[in-house]
């Protein structure tokens, strides 16, 4: 992916990521974050993984964001939410975030591969390689993470069925 | 512009082409059969020079003029933007989903060989479900941003729905990918190419008969049609999502209805139907069964395939348009009991079924 384009959509899932966190809406922050995911997944194109770019569409902005909205709506959350604009908890979440942000970009910069390593092997990012690897090297954390589905769906299952 | 560029930019308006053109067909289906099922003449009053057209000129002529011509109202209390965007978000991921849909084999001009797909994507099946749930958005922003209690209702509804039936539609699709070993729908158009006992062409409808029933109904609902029109209901709800939607943008939500039934036909097609594939013409010509062979060029051959593959979805189309004067509109409790009751068990037994099949196969073979 050219430099040009890459910075262009940058910007772009920049600008979409800050509006999902100051707009004050419930309903605009939540199209905004579809908006960052939906062009988070281009990277993914650009990345040569079209499988991850595909279900980051299908799974997060197709059908969470989705329930998002419909909670939103379901509540009518239309009045704007009050937004702390100075004191502690801001503070505490400038300090936190901030100190994540740094951390992050530390650890990606020393993973980074020095100039001149091979290119992508053949077959990287397709659906098949991506499958054989979830079924061998990493079944153990996959079988967990169905599992830890379950937990939730059979959480959610017991709230909603409760009698007061 | 690079001839390479120039080939992909043909290829994918042909199919824009071809998907716009089978709708076009679709509204005055939608016209001239309701109208026969219920006995009246239906649309025929606008002509030119004296020239009706059977109704023609009345659905695809007069009609459209009509929309564009209506004044555009947005409500006062509505919120302007998403209330401009919605019917664009509604329209333009169904469009998209042409993008990875074949309409032939391949077309071997001047020593190029040209693969007659928009985007030759290894997941397009996968693009397709991606597609389809992004087109919720227009149905829930629309209903929210019109600030209108039945328009709300019926983006809720939309979303509930389309939701439900995306997960049954996505789990019998798994057993089409399980028969076929790939995402790629060309693959799997070209896959169905194959005869069984020497005569029977292998259409996908031989091998996963229940995924075609389960993937039908959950296309009509996913385009949000009667029987499932739960989210327009015109007698409760007015219009649903787009009751306060006039002129050009009541003519986009009404085009993307229209889209969404031409595409489930498409996909019909594609993955039960051969797609493109004329029974026993190869490449190079027909092959019957018993050894008489038919020489073709490759441009015919690709015409051939081309007409199949449209006279194919129109027939679904058509079909989806006699579903819809047929019956009668579900309630919703009977809607998400059909959804999460009845289509998804089913979906999940085929796939399980498909997956021992498969395996006794290779085990065997």
């Amino acid at each position: 992916m050219s430099a040009l384009i890459f910075l262009l959509l940058a910007a772009l899932v920049l600008a979409a990521a800050l509006t999902v966190v100051v707009h004050p809406s419930p309903v605009y922050s939540a199209c905004a974050l579809v908006v960052t995911l939906f062009l988070l997944s281009v990277f993914f194109v650009a990345l040569d993984a079209q499988l991850v770019a595909v279900l980051q569409v299908i799974v997060y902005a197709g059908a969470i964001v989705v329930l998002f909205l419909f909670v939103i709506m379901l509540l009518n959350l239309t009045q704007t939410e009050p937004r702390p604009t100075a004191g502690a908890p801001l503070v505490a979440v400038a300090v936190g975030g901030g100190v994540a942000v740094v951390a992050l970009v530390a650890t990606v910069l020393r993973r980074v591969a020095p100039p001149g390593t091979p290119v992508l092997p053949a077959g990287f990012g397709d659906t098949a390689a991506l499958g054989r690897r979830l079924f061998t090297a990493y079944l153990l954390p996959f079988e967990l993470t169905s599992v830890l589905l379950l937990v939730a769906i059979v959480g959610a299952v017991g709230l909603a069925k409760r009698r007061p | 512009m690079t001839p390479d560029v120039a080939i992909a930019a043909a290829k994918v308006l042909f199919a824009l082409f071809l998907a716009l053109q089978v709708m076009g067909l679709g509204v005055f289906f939608e016209r001239k059969v309701s109208a026969l099922i219920q006995d009246r003449i239906g649309a025929n009053r606008a002509a030119i020079f004296g020239f009706a057209g059977l109704g023609l000129v009345n659905t695809l002529v007069a009609d459209p003029i009509k929309f564009l011509l209506k004044e555009d109202i947005t409500p006062a209390e509505a919120d302007r933007l998403l209330h401009f965007l919605a019917p664009c978000a509604s329209l333009v991921p169904a469009l998209a989903t042409f993008a990875v849909v074949p309409f032939g084999d391949v077309l071997e001009v001047g020593g190029r060989v040209i693969n007659l797909q928009g985007a030759e994507l290894s997941v397009g099946l996968l693009f397709v479900l991606a597609m389809a749930s992004l087109g919720v958005y227009g149905v829930v922003l629309g209903g929210w941003a019109s600030n209108n209690r039945w328009s709300l209702l019926g983006g809720i509804r939309g979303s509930a729905q389309m939701i439900s039936y995306e997960i049954a539609m996505g789990l019998a699709l798994i057993g089409v990918v399980l028969t076929y070993n790939t995402l790629d729908l060309q693959e799997i158009a070209r896959a169905q190419g194959r005869l069984v006992w020497g005569w029977l062409p292998a259409w996908g409808i031989l091998y996963q008969p229940l995924a075609f029933i389960i993937f039908l109904v959950a296309g009509v609902a996913e385009s949000k049609r009667i029987p499932f029109d739960l989210p327009e209901s015109e007698s409760e709800l007015v219009s649903g999502y787009f009751t306060e939607y006039s002129g050009a943008k009541h003519l986009m939500f009404m085009m993307s209805d229209f889209v969404e039934v031409v595409l489930v036909a498409a996909l019909v097609t594609t993955l039960f139907f051969g797609g493109w594939q004329v029974p026993y013409l190869g490449r190079d010509g027909f092959h019957f069964p018993g050894g008489a062979t038919l020489g073709l060029p490759s441009l015919a051959v690709v015409v051939l395939q081309v007409t199949a593959f449209a006279l194919k979805v129109i027939a679904f189309t058509w079909l989806q348009i006699v579903i819809r004067w047929t019956l009668p509109r579900f309630r919703y409790d009977q809607l998400m009991r059909l959804g999460w009751q009845g289509l998804l068990p089913l979906s999940l037994a085929n796939v399980m079924i498909s997956a021992l099949v498969v395996l006794l196969v290779e085990r065997g073979a």
